[in-house]
């Protein structure tokens, strides 16, 4: 078995004394693990770093082996590791890819929006509202896709201003009544509007947040979410306060 | 063809265990050993039964020595106020083998990893925190690995570190020696970031 394909690191840990076993993100075979023979020398090992984009030719005897890699750098995405907040986004990214995907399973779209996002880190100042829109995705193709097109209780488009927890759907001021403290936030950023204010993204991060544990996370057994996005969101809410 | 009597045969497989060895470089271990009884043999005998006997973890640092509290940690002179965190005891020995660094060191034992559920507790991190506190340390120089883990922890102990001393990292980019189109972008990409006037 063998194939040939490009993707992005997710994460590496030693295997013996001289190889690695990586994680990667491609777009036609998902998340896929390999092991790098000399994955720990010198001249690899700089080239094994969470976030960085691979060109990958995987072999295996059978199919349901976990096979090996042989990598050659595509783009690094290194520069940014002083970057504190872009790093913390990094580090999101990728727990929450590992923590998600099903082994072995396209997922092009998210594929290509995780390329997206992870060119934007420490780019400019948008990056955390793209980071936010990412996380819409990654809901999505789990299959856990919010519907905030229009308002669930008036079947309005506009004045949107809150999400249910309980349905995910979107709730106008006026729909909500006296429901609205019960209700998450819909802040204009997760609409894909607004100003990319810090304080809107970490209200967003906190209804995102809401549905990756309630649904995605419940659906996996339960398992507590990556501690990697817990600390994003806390950078992020540093920088606003 | 007759088997190493098993006393030898035991030696080897416990030879083979250590870092690059494998059975057949052990058995030549083995055998170097038994020729140069006197020489080698018998003083390394000795030596790992002292070492196995006396050799633990210093209490305040983490560094290996033979005692509770290591050399570094004792001596007065290394009270300069500086404090370099190092994510294991094979980096605390490359700074000292470089002769530059005059302060105290923290050993962490790894570095953050949420793959591997290690957490802030796990690295002692808020042990270094209170270190700082108690050590009056003006300066922590963080020297960890210029990788994602590595600049991950420390950024976190940076910021645990906030407003109690001046906190630095070691410089990253070209190594000496080091060739341009040998190096990674990611190298340059950092190297380029840190450049300075000359």
């Amino acid at each position: 078995m063998e194939w040939r394909d490009q993707g992005a690191l997710l994460s590496v840990r030693k295997h013996g004394e001289t190889s690695a076993i990586i994680e990667v993100f491609t777009a036609e075979h998902g998340r896929h693990a390999g092991v790098v023979r000399g994955g720990v020398s010198r001249k690899i090992a700089p080239i094994l770093q969470p976030g960085a984009q691979l060109d990958l030719s995987w072999r295996a005897r059978l199919e349901e082996h976990i096979g090996s890699f042989t990598v050659e750098p595509v783009k690094s995405r290194a520069a940014i590791l002083s970057d504190r907040a872009a790093l913390a986004g990094l580090n999101a990214v990728c727990a929450l890819l590992c923590f998600a995907l099903p082994e072995r399973e396209a997922h092009p779209t998210l594929y290509a929006r995780t390329i997206a996002m992870l060119d934007l880190l420490g780019q400019n100042e948008a990056w955390p509202v793209a980071y936010l829109k990412w996380e819409l995705s990654l809901l999505e193709d789990m299959g856990f896709g919010l519907d905030l097109s229009r308002c669930a209780v008036t079947g309005e488009r506009e004045d949107l201003a809150y999400v249910s927890p309980k349905s995910g759907r979107a709730v106008s001021a006026e729909g909500a009544g006296d429901w609205a403290e019960r209700l998450l936030p819909l802040p204009p950023e997760l609409l894909g509007v607004g100003t990319g204010d810090a304080a809107n993204v970490v209200e967003g991060l906190h209804t995102t947040g809401h549905f990756l544990t309630r649904w995605l996370a419940h659906s996996l057994g339960d398992k507590p979410l990556p501690e990697a996005r817990a600390r994003l969101v806390d950078r992020l809410k540093r920088a606003v306060t | 063809m007759a088997e190493a009597p098993r006393d030898i045969e035991n030696l080897i497989e416990l030879m083979a265990k250590l870092p690059g060895l494998g059975p057949r470089s052990a058995r030549r271990a083995v055998l170097y050993l038994i020729r140069k009884r006197a020489l080698v043999l018998a003083p390394l005998s000795d030596a790992m039964q002292v070492v196995a006997a006396t050799a633990r973890e210093c209490l305040t640092c983490g560094n290996v020595g033979t005692t509770d509290i290591c050399d570094i940690c004792a001596s007065e002179k290394r009270a300069t106020g500086e404090l370099c965190v190092v994510e294991d005891v094979a980096d605390l020995w490359a700074m000292e083998r470089a002769g530059v660094f005059k302060g105290r060191y923290h050993v962490l034992g790894g570095t953050l990893s949420a793959l591997d559920s290690v957490g802030p507790e796990d690295l002692g991190i808020p042990r270094l925190v209170q270190r700082v506190v108690d050590d009056a340390i003006t300066e922590v120089i963080l020297a960890l690995n210029a990788t994602v883990d590595g600049q991950t922890t420390a950024h976190y102990i940076a910021e645990e570190l906030e407003g109690r001393c001046a906190v630095t990292s070691l410089a990253q980019g070209v190594p000496i020696g080091g060739e341009l189109d040998y190096l990674d972008d990611g190298t340059i990409s950092a190297a380029l970031n840190a450049r300075k006037a000359v």
